[in-house]
């Protein structure tokens, strides 16, 4: 395909539009005006059914939120896609189920103390649960890491990869033997009651059992309430540790340029467990919010939110963690909002059709670092 | 003409058609079991879309993780047209994707001469040109198809059954393998000028929106006999010869893979791959060959796919969902990025393992231990063997009758794909 | 270079050698159990297992059939299509003639063609959708019969139900990658439409979904009185408990793929489902059936697929004493078309599509408990 002897053939004013890229820009244009309109729509025919999506939408985004996290620490650390990350969830699902169910954890506070206020109680109860199965997944990050990924950090890239689909693989299947966590589905108790809210112009009050909706309102639970503060207390955490605390700056540091780093007196090694180690004490508490919103606990159930999460954490660009955070949120409202006003079966689809869009208008991500080094 | 055929290459084909004639005599004597040949079956198309993908990612760099989405497209493209010529003897499938393949192939080639005199011009712009064009052709074709149908259907059902089927299906193949092509050149165009993580990640999105797209096939895409998640039934298995067509378009695959990489495409496209920044000094058209390779290899794919659907006559979409598209880059990786050798012993030896030997060790009852036992293998392969069986050499007891694509000392050799990966 | 081309075939000869494998053993009859017995609905497929078990040991008890002894090979086809296809091809390759299964409609209807296709006796005992004994052109399959009633029955069933519980508007929603869901879900709109009422909406979901929030909000918006779900428990577990958070009231209303024992009955308190056989009925065949399942299963109460699973088998033993052959699969099949056999789920004769007559129960889910609340007849 030599063109040497035909480019002086283009009219000027051809030129002109190639140059502001018309078309490509007029087709984007196009595509968020009909998605504009469409929503636009929606919200002017029933504001109170509207906002009530997007909180569905919050609710799950904070979650892929707190996922999304692991794998951007991940990545922007040692540039691998650990796919076995969603099974980290799915562990720290199962640890909080077995806490909560076979060994009544949470209730601990009101056996040792009576006379507690209930709702201290249960608050206590379920963070002891959550801390738990926080430590329970970072141990288990910290040991896949020093099994499966160290070995090869010096050998290509795309073989730590295949590993880390190996021990997604792995421990999927090994969960799903029968002595393990079963192939089942087991319905997951929930720590606490659940209690649904109305909001409306009238102010909050509690909707009790069997009762509709009033018209002009949105409703919202103690579980979505739970869910976003959860996540916000901890990525505010996390973002302190990173920004202000001496690891995180070594973590930057590792992040940046290893081997300037280890030559600064940095341990390499113990910051990239350490960083396995926080993604995946988040996954777990994701892990257990998840299964707090849809009680259900299975084996595979990390593989999907685990992509997705995955995905929200490009869609932010890989490496930043309000990158995540953002990314996440989009990736909850593009589903919900899909699933209510364009087409449920096609939900995943448009979910992923964004995530192209955004990559071919910003290549990195949305606060992925503008100029990257050569891949 | 024939003194051109080298000893060589004499043995190596040679090799290929001994190793078919001895899977036809086993199976003749019965000792190859039907859920053998099954395997042998699948293997050899695994071993077609890994080989495509092995074009892409061991020889030219990208990290495409899109090839089981164009392996399904050439799946259901080929059961829709042979399903429909044997369940009613209709051609409307097969001479409007035939129309389309033809037609809007042959736009590309003309818009590329075109495009490619208009400097400057983005790839998102070209793809809206394209993609307007391909729209404008295949609702031509359909028009052209609906036209034409009856006379090809009573023209084809003049033949004798076996000869209008043999021709159906050939044909069904051959498309399945240029729409899943066309449609790779359409993608590839924007998506190619990503980085290679953001590449990879794109083309993993485009295969879950595929396997979407064939859940709802029958609701929001209208082809009520591709039953959606329910799985295509009725799709005609070509039993009796179909390991042969499996064999051929596999033999024809390694030819022209082999024979395309000792050219001056696979210098450029290798080249492509060590450093693109090199190679475009060297006034190598780097886009132009990426973009060919990732067509080459999702033809391929196509192909495989279409083959696929005459051996299983069963296609379900959740064959194509994203976890199952590891498995050529899983094959890839382990035969060794760059060896074609090595994908094509690493694709059975994946299926063989998988399915059946882990069948014969593990004691009944334990058949769940497979996969808890396969990662476990895999992990140690890795970590032995981190650039995979065969490194990027060809197998090695055939390496005089394929020399390695590169003249390089062998330590250095080893760590070219480690460069290329990262 | 010789020598190792030769090692190389070697290899691969052996390799195929290694393949074969002892065939089966004579004086015996093979039946091969597809059914879930991991995955999404793994205490289906054991539930299925038991009842065929059971019913075997019975016949061996007497002696087998004309002294052959019954062997119940149990193939995990995991309810779902593409795992069952690979086990019905074990099972060919075996040389196998008899299944009982698959338990999940759309893994029993390419099952069916299967074994239509090599003249395997196929009882499904619960897969309820039309096309698993039908031919795409509409003929029956020769080989392929049912223990269960069928669909459009079973819908029939809960829209009459529901608009005989007063209720004029519902909302369906069903999972469009199963047959069996889908087919519920069509006749029940068709017959409650047909009954006065009027559909409200229809939401479509797939298997793998958790998030059921965005379309119960639309549910909860629309004020239906009625949400017929008729999905499998684990489905029902999560939109359950989802749609009290979402402040849905509609009355829950399924098929019989919520009977288990896995069902979260404070999930799906106040619903109501059809079902083939209650533990609650009087008549002897059905007593002395739990009797004896409580006896070996440690007191367990059968549920509808354990009997169901029982029923097929005892059908298909019957079959071959009548039919004095356990090779000639056509006779069988002839047999079975004709057959008139007491069962414990009700009097079963087939009619021409080799469905079986026989009437439904609606059950509820009330207080933390399902208990028997209607008989419906065909």
């Amino acid at each position: 395909m030599n063109s040497t002897h035909t480019f002086l053939s283009t009219p000027p004013f051809i030129e002109s539009l190639i140059k502001k890229k018309i078309l490509g820009k007029l087709m984007l244009i196009l595509l968020a005006a009909v998605v504009v309109w469409r929503m636009g729509t929606a919200l002017v025919e029933n504001p109170s059914l509207f906002l009530q999506q997007v909180i569905n939408g919050l609710q799950l985004g904070f979650v892929y939120a707190l996922i999304a996290l692991g794998y951007t620490m991940v990545y922007g650390i040692v540039r691998l896609i650990n796919f076995a990350h969603g099974d980290v969830f799915m562990v720290g699902a199962f640890m909080s189920f077995y806490a909560i169910s076979r060994l009544q954890l949470h209730t601990w506070p009101s056996k040792l103390f009576p006379n507690m206020n209930s709702m201290l109680s249960v608050g206590i109860g379920s963070i002891t649960v959550v801390i738990l199965s926080m430590i329970v997944c970072a141990l288990m990050a910290i040991t896949i890491e020093r099994v499966a990924y160290k070995p090869l950090r010096s050998a290509a890239r795309i073989s730590a990869l295949i590993t880390a689909i190996g021990v997604s693989f792995f421990l999927e299947y090994f969960g799903a033997l029968p002595f393990v966590f079963s192939a089942n589905y087991i319905t997951y108790k929930r720590p606490f009651e659940v209690t649904t809210w109305v909001a409306n112009g009238e102010g909050v009050q509690t909707l009790a059992r069997g009762i509709e909706v009033p018209a002009n309102s949105v409703i919202f639970s103690n579980i979505a309430v739970l869910i976003i503060v959860a996540s916000i207390i901890l990525m505010v955490l996390l973002q302190y540790t990173v920004t202000r605390t001496k690891i995180g700056k070594a973590m930057r540091a590792v992040a940046y340029d290893k081997q300037t780093a280890q030559l600064m007196g940095i341990n390499v090694n113990m910051i990239i467990s350490i960083t396995f180690a926080i993604g995946a004490a988040l996954a777990g508490a994701a892990g257990m919010l998840y299964a707090i919103a849809f009680p259900q606990v299975v084996f595979w159930m990390g593989i999907i939110p685990g992509l997705k999460s995955f995905v929200a954490a490009v869609l932010g660009g890989i490496g930043s963690i309000p990158g995540a955070l953002v990314g996440a949120l989009i990736m909850g409202q593009a589903e919900t909002l899909s699933a209510a006003y364009i087409s449920t079966p096609m939900r995943d689809a448009i979910a992923f059709s964004i995530l192209i869009i955004v990559l071919l208008v910003r290549p990195t991500g949305i606060f992925g670092e503008a100029t990257r080094e050569k891949a | 003409m024939f003194k051109k055929i080298d000893r060589n290459k004499l043995i190596f084909f040679g090799g290929l058609i001994g190793f078919y004639l001895v899977i036809q005599v086993l199976q003749l004597m019965g000792i190859v079991t039907s859920f053998l040949s099954t395997i042998l079956s699948m293997g050899t198309v695994l071993a077609i879309v890994s080989l495509g993908l092995n074009l892409i990612y061991g020889f030219n760099g990208q990290f495409s993780l899109g090839q089981w989405g164009f392996y399904a497209i050439g799946a259901y493209s080929a059961a829709d047209i042979t399903y429909r010529w044997s369940n009613n003897q209709d051609t409307s499938a097969l001479l409007v994707l035939l129309f389309s393949v033809i037609l809007v192939g042959g736009a590309i080639m003309i818009l590329y001469r075109t495009l490619s005199r208009l400097r400057g011009l983005d790839a998102l712009s070209a793809f809206v040109i394209y993609l307007l064009a391909t729209f404008g052709f295949v609702f031509l074709s359909i028009k052209l198809g609906g036209l034409l149908t009856p006379a090809m259907n009573s023209a084809l059902g003049a033949l004798p059954e076996w000869l209008s089927f043999t021709i159906v299906y050939i044909l069904a193949v051959l498309i399945a393998g240029l729409v899943a092509a066309e449609i790779s050149f359409l993608f590839g165009l924007p998506v190619l000028t990503l980085g290679s993580d953001y590449f990879g990640i794109a083309t993993l999105g485009f295969s879950i929106i595929v396997k979407v797209l064939l859940d709802n096939s029958d609701t929001l895409l209208g082809f009520e006999e591709m039953k959606g998640a329910r799985g295509m039934i009725g799709i005609p298995k070509v039993d009796d010869w179909g390991w042969f067509a499996v064999f051929a378009f596999f033999m024809i695959v390694v030819v022209v893979t082999r024979n395309l990489l000792h050219s001056s495409f696979g210098r450029a496209i290798i080249s492509v791959r060590e450093d693109e920044i090199a190679a475009k000094a060297m006034g190598i058209d780097v886009g132009f060959y990426k973009t060919l390779t990732f067509v080459i290899g999702s033809l391929f794919a196509g192909l495989a796919g279409g083959l696929y659907a005459h051996v299983n006559a069963f296609l379900h979409p959740d064959t194509f969902n994203f976890i199952r598209s590891f498995d050529p880059l899983i094959v890839v990786v382990l035969g060794g990025l760059g060896s074609m050798t090595g994908t094509i012993f690493a694709s059975y030896a994946y299926l063989l393992v998988v399915e059946w030997l882990l069948r014969q060790i593990l004691p009944p009852g334990f058949e769940n231990w497979r996969f808890v036992v396969f990662p476990v293998i895999l992990l140690i392969m890795m970590l032995l063997k981190p650039n995979g069986l065969f490194g990027n050499f060809e197998m090695p007891f055939l390496r005089q009758l394929l020399p390695p694509l590169k003249k390089k000392p062998a330590a250095e050799a080893a760590a070219a794909p480690q460069e290329a990966a990262q | 270079m010789k020598t190792r081309f030769a090692f190389f075939v070697v290899l691969i000869a052996a390799l195929v050698l290694a393949a074969c494998q002892p065939g089966a053993a004579g004086g015996t009859i093979k039946i091969s159990v597809l059914a879930p017995m991991s995955g999404q609905v793994a205490t289906f497929g054991d539930s299925t297992a038991k009842g065929v078990q059971l019913a075997a040991e019975e016949w061996n008890a007497k002696g087998g059939i004309d002294g052959k002894t019954i062997e119940v090979v149990v193939k995990d086809s995991q309810c779902s299509a593409d795992p069952a296809v690979n086990a019905m091809n074990q099972v060919v390759g075996e040389g196998g003639k008899f299944v009982i299964g698959e338990v999940c409609s759309s893994a029993s209807i390419p099952v069916s063609e299967i074994a239509e296709a090599n003249k395997i006796i196929q009882i499904s005992p619960t897969s309820t959708n039309t096309t698993v004994t039908l031919n795409a052109d509409g003929s029956t399959k020769q080989f392929v019969f049912r223990a269960c009633f069928i669909d459009p029955f079973q819908g029939k069933v809960m829209a009459k139900f529901a608009a005989e519980q007063g209720h004029t508007t519902a909302f369906i929603m069903f999972d469009q990658g199963n047959d069996y869901v889908r087919g519920l879900a069509e006749n029940f709109e068709k017959a409650f439409v047909e009954a006065g009422g009027t559909i409200l909406g229809k939401e479509t979901y797939t298997k793998n979904d958790t998030d059921f929030s965005a379309i119960l909000t639309k549910v909860a918006d629309s004020k239906a009185e009625v949400l017929y779900l008729p999905d499998y428990y684990n489905i029902v577990n999560l939109v359950g408990a989802q749609a009290k958070e979402k402040g849905v009231t509609a009355v829950m209303m399924g098929g019989d793929g919520w009977d288990s024992a896995d069902l979260d009955v404070t999930a799906a308190e106040g619903g109501f489902f059809s079902n083939h056989y209650s533990p609650e009925d009087t008549r002897p065949i059905v007593q002395s059936w739990v009797a004896a399942y409580q006896k070996k299963y440690d007191g367990k109460t059968p549920d509808a697929l354990a009997t169901l699973g029982y029923d097929a088998a005892n059908l298909l033993f019957a079959a071959i004493d009548q039919a004095d052959t356990s090779e000639d699969t056509a006779k069988i099949a002839e047999t079975l078309a004709a057959i008139e056999y007491e069962a414990v789920s009700g009097k079963i004769t087939f009619d021409a599509q080799h469905n079986p007559v026989k009437s439904a129960v609606v059950l509820a889910v009330k207080d933390g408990k399902v208990s028997f609340s209607a008989s419906v007849a065909p």
